[in-house]
């Protein structure tokens, strides 16, 4: 179990990371970073997999099939959009 | 089992800081993508394996399977299909169900204690709450922004007493939250009400923003889903979510200050005052001088025999698809011996760097892309200043106007360049609405016309030269 402070030193390192990772980052990769931290938040899509696995009524089990759907949704659509940009800065070949 | 879950979850959410760490290397951004995504199939294949996703039965294992491919393939599709210059909005959708995969989590938990399950501790209740507000409120705005840069919403919009409205609406479902979060009591029908607050408070909070505020509110929204994925993290107890979510939430906030630093306007500013509401003593301001238009074939000749020519691209260009016609245009003049930069502000476009993606996509060295602070000493020494719809960005008006709802963002130059072209597809405002005097000055001349064909007429005028 993660209760109490142990949540809220995990929150606590892991904002610092975010912070320090990004601070070093040139503006030309800022869209595909915004991008693939947009991708990296669709792991809500095990939260969405075990509140639907849990789910009893079908109120709770509509909610989490919304719930699963939008985050596959966030991560496939992040994962693919970033990809895309990312290509762009591919050196060519033979260029 | 659980071990193996743990392990992998452990070593996702390890993956997915190497890969954001990846990600800020033009070298090696793609890797860490890739490195994320493996992570990510990891991640979800091995919550297959968590007993809980059994606990009732086959039929919710299938439905995980339909959402999961329904979910994908209809994100797979868009975001195949996009064209590169639409992408914002894109990522502003994709975030938005990011966030309301957060609040129907916290959604699902709250259903749970009102329908009389046992109720968790007031700590899961206060974080699962506030994972609802956040994660509805990124929902419901991220689908305004989309709406927004598509088109859909135009005009930016404000009903009397705007603010109030936010402020009852805001205190309310803070009010209403918090109390089913602290007394544990859930009534099924506040929960309704609480949940339509949250939504209704999300648009009516980005509907006054304006279209050229808008990356710093993605970006916003996407910090706030980040946070909201954290918080349903500790409500389910998984890490990987926790950790992952409160990296983005930090980083994305990095961001947005950056940008509205970039904007050098303060986030409050943007958030909760529109550009249009600040006018009145500027808009009425006289304009001296009148704009002078030219034609193609003279403006080619200006920038052929040009030494130096810098070229200002702005959304106009992304939404024209410009930036082939430009990577040809550069050829043109380098294979002339002048030499060609790119100048870039950092809110040119509709999210930092969109710019960037779009020249890079038409092959344009990112060598010769400059920011704003490198660039701007170069102006007075190019005898061209091409702007391809660019407005608001190069408005001289911020330097000089203090009345201006613009005053004081740092702008690109041009008008300090020997002369200035200005590639415009009609005479109106910008997207702020304020008037541009660059458009009056003595060195400027207007081209008007769609900005990809204007470009090709400019490649033909200096291929015509010899």
């Amino acid at each position: 179990m993660i209760e109490g402070f142990t949540a809220l030193y995990i929150f606590m390192l892991a904002a610092f990371t975010g912070y320090e990772v990004i601070s070093r980052v040139p503006v030309i990769l800022h869209t595909p970073l915004m991008s693939g931290s947009n991708f990296i938040h669709g792991i809500v899509v095990v939260g969405a997999m075990v509140a639907l696995g849990h789910a009893e009524t079908p109120v709770e089990m509509a909610i989490g099939f919304v719930a699963v759907l939008l985050a596959a949704g966030n991560a496939v659509g992040g994962y693919i959009a970033t990809v895309r940009m990312l290509e762009m800065f591919q050196p060519k070949k033979g260029d | 089992m659980d071990l193996l879950i743990e392990i992998v979850y452990f070593i996702s959410a390890a993956v997915f800081i190497i890969g954001l760490k990846q990600m800020s290397s033009p070298v090696t951004a793609r890797q860490g993508i890739v490195w994320a995504g493996v992570a990510m199939v990891i991640a979800t294949v091995a919550t297959f394996g968590d007993p809980v996703v059994y606990s009732h039965g086959s039929i919710n294992v299938i439905l995980i399977v339909l959402a999961i491919l329904v979910g994908s393939a209809i994100a797979y599709v868009t975001a195949k299909r996009v064209e590169m210059t639409d992408m914002p909005q894109m990522i502003a959708i994709y975030n938005g169900m990011g966030g309301g995969a957060a609040a129907a989590i916290a959604a699902v938990e709250l259903v749970k204690v009102a329908a009389g399950g046992a109720a968790p501790g007031t700590t899961v209740l206060v974080l699962a709450t506030l994972g609802a507000i956040i994660g509805a409120v990124s929902f419901s705005g991220s689908a305004i922004a989309f709406a927004k840069l598509q088109g859909l919403i135009n005009k930016t919009m404000r009903l009397p007493m705007h603010m109030m409205i936010n402020l009852l609406l805001f205190v309310g479902m803070l009010a209403l939250g918090g109390i089913m979060a602290i007394s544990g009591d859930i009534n099924p029908t506040y929960l309704l009400i609480f949940f339509a607050l949250t939504l209704i408070f999300g648009i009516m909070f980005t509907l006054p923003i304006g279209g050229a505020d808008m990356p710093v509110v993605i970006s916003l929204f996407n910090a706030l889903t980040g946070l909201a994925v954290a918080f349903e993290g500790f409500v389910l107890q998984n890490a990987a979510m926790m950790i992952a979510g409160m990296v983005v939430g930090a980083s994305g906030t990095l961001l947005t200050q950056l940008m509205s630093k970039a904007m050098n306007r303060p986030i409050s500013n943007i958030l909760f005052s529109s550009f249009g509401s600040a006018d009145g003593s500027a808009a009425d301001e006289e304009v001296e001088g009148s704009m002078k238009e030219v034609q193609a074939p003279d403006a080619a000749i200006m920038m052929a025999y040009a030494s130096k020519v810098i070229i200002i691209p702005g959304y106009g260009m992304a939404v024209a698809q410009a930036q082939h016609k430009l990577a040809e245009l550069t050829k043109v003049l380098e294979a002339r011996g002048v030499e060609v930069k790119y100048a870039i502000h950092p809110v040119a476009g509709r999210m930092p760097g969109h710019m960037n993606v779009l020249l890079a996509e038409a092959g344009i060295d990112y060598d010769k892309i400059y920011d704003l602070e490198d660039i701007n000493p170069e102006f007075p020494s190019a005898e061209v200043a091409l702007v391809i719809g660019a407005n608001d960005v190069v408005n001289p008006v911020a330097r000089s106007n203090p009345d201006s709802p613009i005053y004081g963002m740092p702008i690109l130059d041009a008008d300090r360049a020997q002369n200035c072209i200005v590639i415009k597809r009609g005479r109106g405002a910008g997207f702020s609405g304020i008037e541009n005097h660059l458009f009056y000055a003595d060195n400027t001349q207007m081209l008007y016309g769609d900005g990809q064909k204007m470009i090709g007429e400019l490649v033909a005028g200096v291929k015509s030269l010899g």
